[in-house]
């Protein structure tokens, strides 16, 4: 039996933290690998690197970060942010990476998730997906560019397709329920896991403890990722896993 | 105290490399034969295919290095793919022939409903043989898992400690000085690291 997962997710500007980080007890916050350490102490089971940097300088500059962390920190991890070519793929996970997050550039040209998986194996490759509720379809739809632009593309479609093409995981974010703190997308994420044979990540409104579980249980997900309440301390990892242990979710 | 990491193109071996050194041991990432036999103790990465990495094996002439290092009582230490490649055969994609440093066959996980393909995340390790040198002392607690096939053990003997996924699944083995780890240990928080130090103590203890 598989223990559900514990993510918090990193978003790094060249090859700085740049979202909400507030640590009394490291020396540089904004570094990541630093960071990722900790998270790595207090018993995170995954972390996930989001590359923010729009210059290319920036890009190299996480080659480095990935470098540093690879040899940091004992659990595994994945990058995302920016990738859209096998060659980008190759680079990140020789520097040490788990696995590579692909979005808008999957969505642009599917085959990439084909050809990721080809070559570096399906268990490499997470798509990452951002999904809103439209009213007039009664369902949700994929948008990309950071959740800017919406692409007409049904996200059950698409988390079909992607699996199809050979993805070994999807990384759900609800763009309804990002940033609410009143919980996960339980509906979105139930349908896309009763959906798909491969794990889901369930993304977006974490805010409590009881989220997490609501979203290990009703919503199916098999791991749970969030990004300010971990950095904010507004949870601890070791007692939201302590708590989901008591509750009888499997948990490391 | 030097560790020779096996390079024979087959993934990415900064992470065990690292996780080596954090241990207080020098490492070697390396395809040279005489640096291998001359380490305190082996370990055989992989990532990939079995076909594939044996071909790079014998391409490279690791297969001949890695059964002497055995046969010299040097630890050997294979990791996922690694472990794997120390059995007789596997079914990955036709039929190929291992190291045949210990019996027993490498299968693809039957589909069970619940039970996902590739086996990947953690899990917990359920220890049958807890006095082995690589064991002692630890608590039995989860590792981090990523594979389709695994390796059916022959010999009962061989097998240290299984993990859970619809049926036992061979999770650490060991025979005399070669051992296997299905899982990454060095990915597996500090229950990794104590097993790979259980490993690398080894050699302190034959020398």
């Amino acid at each position: 039996m598989l223990a559900k997962r514990i993510i918090p997710c990193l978003d790094v500007k060249d090859g700085r933290v740049v979202k909400g980080v507030n640590f009394v007890n490291l020396r540089d916050a904004g570094d990541p690998v630093e960071l990722a350490a900790l998270y790595d102490r207090e018993g995170a089971d995954e972390l996930v690197f989001l590359d923010i940097s729009a210059s290319v300088e920036g890009r190299a500059t996480m080659i480095e970060v990935v470098r540093q962390t690879a040899g940091e920190i004992a659990i595994p991890f994945t990058v995302g942010g920016g990738i859209s070519t096998p060659e980008d793929m190759k680079r990140i996970l020789r520097a040490g990476a788990d696995k590579i997050g692909i979005n808008t550039a999957a969505v642009n040209n599917p085959q990439l998730i084909l050809e990721g998986a080809r070559h570096f194996g399906s268990q490499c490759i997470v798509l990452a997906m951002d999904a809103k509720y439209n009213e007039a379809w009664g369902e949700w739809e994929v948008y990309t560019h950071g959740g800017r632009k919406p692409t007409g593309i049904r996200a059950l479609t698409w988390a079909k397709e992607a699996e199809r093409l050979g993805a070994g995981e999807i990384l759900l974010t609800s763009m309804d329920a990002d940033g609410t703190k009143d919980g996960f997308d339980l509906k979105l994420t139930a349908a896309v896991c009763d959906l798909l044979s491969i794990p889901v990540i369930a993304s977006g409104g974490a805010g409590r403890i009881e989220h997490f579980y609501d979203v290990f249980t009703e919503g199916k997900a098999d791991a749970g990722l969030a990004a300010t309440i971990f950095h904010y301390k507004e949870i601890a990892i070791h007692d939201l896993k302590a708590d989901l242990k008591q509750r009888g979710v499997e948990i490391r | 105290m030097a560790v020779a990491i096996v390079d024979y193109g087959m993934g990415n071996l900064h992470s065990v490399s690292k996780a080596v050194e954090r241990l207080g041991y020098t490492s070697l990432v390396t395809a040279d034969a005489a640096a291998i036999l001359a380490a305190d103790s082996v370990i055989l990465p992989g990532v990939g295919a079995f076909g594939d990495a044996m071909e790079h094996l014998r391409e490279s002439g690791m297969d001949v290095v890695v059964r002497a290092a055995a046969e010299a009582g040097q630890p050997v230490l294979g990791i996922c793919l690694g472990m794997q490649l120390l059995f007789s055969s596997s079914e990955e994609h036709g039929e190929h022939k291992g190291l045949e440093l210990l019996p027993g066959s490498v299968v693809r996980f039957a589909p069970r409903d619940g039970y996902k393909v590739p086996h990947m995340g953690w899990n917990k390790l359920s220890f049958l043989q807890p006095e082995s040198p690589l064991l002692k002392g630890l608590t039995e607690g989860h590792v981090y898992f990523v594979h389709s096939y695994h390796a059916l053990a022959a010999a009962d003997s061989d097998l240290l400690a299984v993990t859970d996924y619809g049926h036992p699944v061979t999770a650490v083995v060991g025979r005399g000085n070669v051992y296997g780890m299905q899982f990454h240990p060095e990915k597996s928080g500090e229950l990794g690291i104590q097993l790979l130090g259980n490993f690398l103590q080894l050699q302190a203890q034959q020398a």
